[in-house]
């Protein structure tokens, strides 16, 4: 790597956090130029896709729950959200939240005396993770609940044997199975999440100042080269990293998850094959 | 389009909403509905061909085509089918442009990339510069149904490849011990058997497929949501209709028609998965025929 590299790095590393150089290039691209340029932007694909998997993960057990409720007003909400979300397009979500928080007042909401600023949710940093969180949420909800319907009779009955109840016996008993099963699933969920990131600067949300992700960058030097040979594929090279650390980490937890079983280290099928 | 609706700027209430909803540019709107559905109808078959050709290319005895075959499989599964959508159709452009300049314009001496431009000479154009307007549109749309093709070409060649190792081995082993050639095998029995496996996977791909359809936008094809943005943005006191911003109502209309097409499918499967599940050693089959007197 020469000097000149490495001073594009330090001028285009951070290009899609607003750290560096202002401006982008303009001609005389190098490859350089196109790895950093869309590696910086990658940073925004895993900026969105831990937020919203972290929170995601959370509010999608607390609706799996809801879903196989057996009272109505906990099932009926639960369903119809799973529904919408995952039965529309997450592009169209995309716009449609966009329109939804534009259409919040300018100055803020007043609250007992107090402003709440709005302004912030129409960014992309937070109006898209909160889509994409409903989202993943809606779909990782799906997965979950089939695993709870899954969960052996005989765990229960035998749970049931031993004295445990409620909240214990969800803890100690239905939860790690229902992890254990859905894991593999939720393996390829979340990897479908880091490649619908790459939906969110083409969808509702602007790139302010040019700071997009890495499909934004890849886009942008298709455009600018008339070339869109070296840059996709750059992308595709960063995307298919991503993928296999994203592997390699839920891998990890899966091996855990399954330590208590002989010959625990079933492996885990990765079919990632599903985009919104 | 109506007498009634001459002067609408005399309207009111209901009578202006009529009017509005029957302009020029709404009818195009509504017409771009057909153009999903349009590329909807074209590109399930065509991908379930490519993903049919794909997975029997995975299968093959043939190292090379066993080797595309699996290549073409595995391209989709780590790269997001966004950078396919945006790859495919200019890739495919320049890569026809280039192969008509080659044949078209062979005294042409300069470079086909210079600097970063892609020049090619003025006949090798597609479609040409002289072409009408609505020429341009329809390649547009050529080269989009081409990217939805190849991409979910290789979705369906996963499920079908599965599919195909899914039907029990013991039936293509009888098969061959009545003397049924390899080909005859998988003409006979593999390829009707598959169905009932490779059901539940296509169905999730048509699913797919519908909720993929929003990124024509991307490809420069006038579609619905295409539409909604320029129909529903604020239009100011210069236009026969003035209204504020209402792209969140158009949305809301999109959002609607998806969830509809995703009721509508999900029955529409669940009849075909009953009527392919009939007679089969499955648990669906099993199911049914102790349900029937």
């Amino acid at each position: 790597m020469s000097d000149h590299c490495l001073q594009i790095i330090q001028d285009y590393g951070l290009r899609s956090l607003g750290i560096g150089e202002r401006a982008l290039p303009r001609t005389d691209f190098t490859l350089c130029h196109e790895f950093t340029l869309i590696g910086s932007g990658m940073l925004w694909n895993i900026y969105f896709g831990t937020i919203a998997l972290a929170f995601g993960f959370v509010f999608s057990v607390i609706l799996a729950l809801g879903k196989s409720s057996c009272r109505a007003w906990l099932r009926k909400p639960s369903e119809w959200f799973v529904f919408v979300f995952r039965g529309s397009p997450l592009f169209i979500q995309f716009f449609l939240v966009y329109e939804l928080l534009t259409m919040l007042p300018r100055q803020g909401i007043d609250l007992l005396g107090l402003t709440v600023e709005t302004s912030w949710l129409t960014r992309a940093w937070a109006g898209a993770t909160i889509v994409l969180f409903l989202n993943t949420s809606a779909y990782a909800a799906e997965i979950f609940y089939g695993a709870l319907q899954a969960v052996p009779k005989g765990d229960e009955e035998a749970a049931d044997a031993y004295g445990f109840t409620g909240w214990k016996k969800f803890r100690r008993i239905t939860w790690p199975t229902m992890m254990r099963l859905a894991w593999p699933s939720y393996t390829n969920e979340a990897i479908f999440l880091f490649h619908s990131t790459a939906l969110v600067f083409f969808s509702g949300f602007p790139a302010l100042r040019q700071q997009g992700d890495a499909l934004y960058y890849a886009n942008y030097l298709a455009d600018k080269t008339f070339n869109p040979f070296v840059p996709y594929p750059i992308a595709a090279f960063y995307f298919i990293c991503l993928t296999l650390i994203v592997i390699t980490i839920f891998g990890a937890i899966n091996r855990r998850l399954n330590r208590h079983l002989p010959g625990a280290t079933k492996k885990l099928r990765i079919k990632p094959q599903i985009i919104r | 389009m109506f007498a009634s609706c001459a002067d609408p700027s005399s309207l009111h209430g209901l009578n202006w909403m009529l009017c509005y909803l029957g302009t020029g540019k709404h009818l195009l709107f509504y017409t771009s509905f057909g153009t999903v559905l349009l590329l909807l109808a074209i590109t399930a078959p065509l991908s379930l061909l490519f993903g049919f050709g794909g997975a029997l290319a995975a299968r093959s005895s043939f190292t090379p085509l066993r080797w595309f075959g699996v290549g073409y499989t595995s391209m989709v599964r780590g790269v997001p089918d966004i950078v396919f959508f945006l790859f495919v159709p200019i890739a495919m452009d320049q890569g026809l442009e280039y192969m008509r300049h080659i044949t078209l314009c062979s005294d042409w001496t300069e470079p086909v990339r210079q600097g970063n431009s892609f020049l090619v000479c003025p006949q090798a154009k597609l479609p040409p510069n002289t072409a009408p307007q609505i020429y341009h549109k329809i390649y547009g749309f050529l080269l989009a149904v081409m990217a939805f093709a190849l991409v979910f070409g290789a979705f369906a060649a996963n499920v079908l490849f599965g599919a195909m190792k899914a039907v029990p081995h013991a039936q293509l082993e009888t098969a061959q011990a009545y003397g049924m050639s390899q080909r005859q095998v998988t003409r006979r029995i593999l390829i009707p058997q598959m169905w009932t496996y490779a059901l539940p996977g296509l169905s999730n791909l048509w699913m797919i497929l519908i909720k993929a359809t929003p990124l024509l936008f991307l490809l420069g094809v006038e579609d619905i949501v295409y539409w909604a943005r320029e129909l529903g943005a604020t239009k100011s006191q210069i236009y026969a209709y003035p209204h504020p911003d209402w792209r969140l109502w158009y949305f809301l209309v999109l959002l609607a028609f998806y969830l509809l097409m995703t009721k509508i499918s999900e029955a529409v499967f669940a009849r075909i998965s009953a009527r392919l599940s009939r007679g089969q050693a499955t648990l669906g089959g099993e199911t049914q025929r102790k349900a029937t007197p």
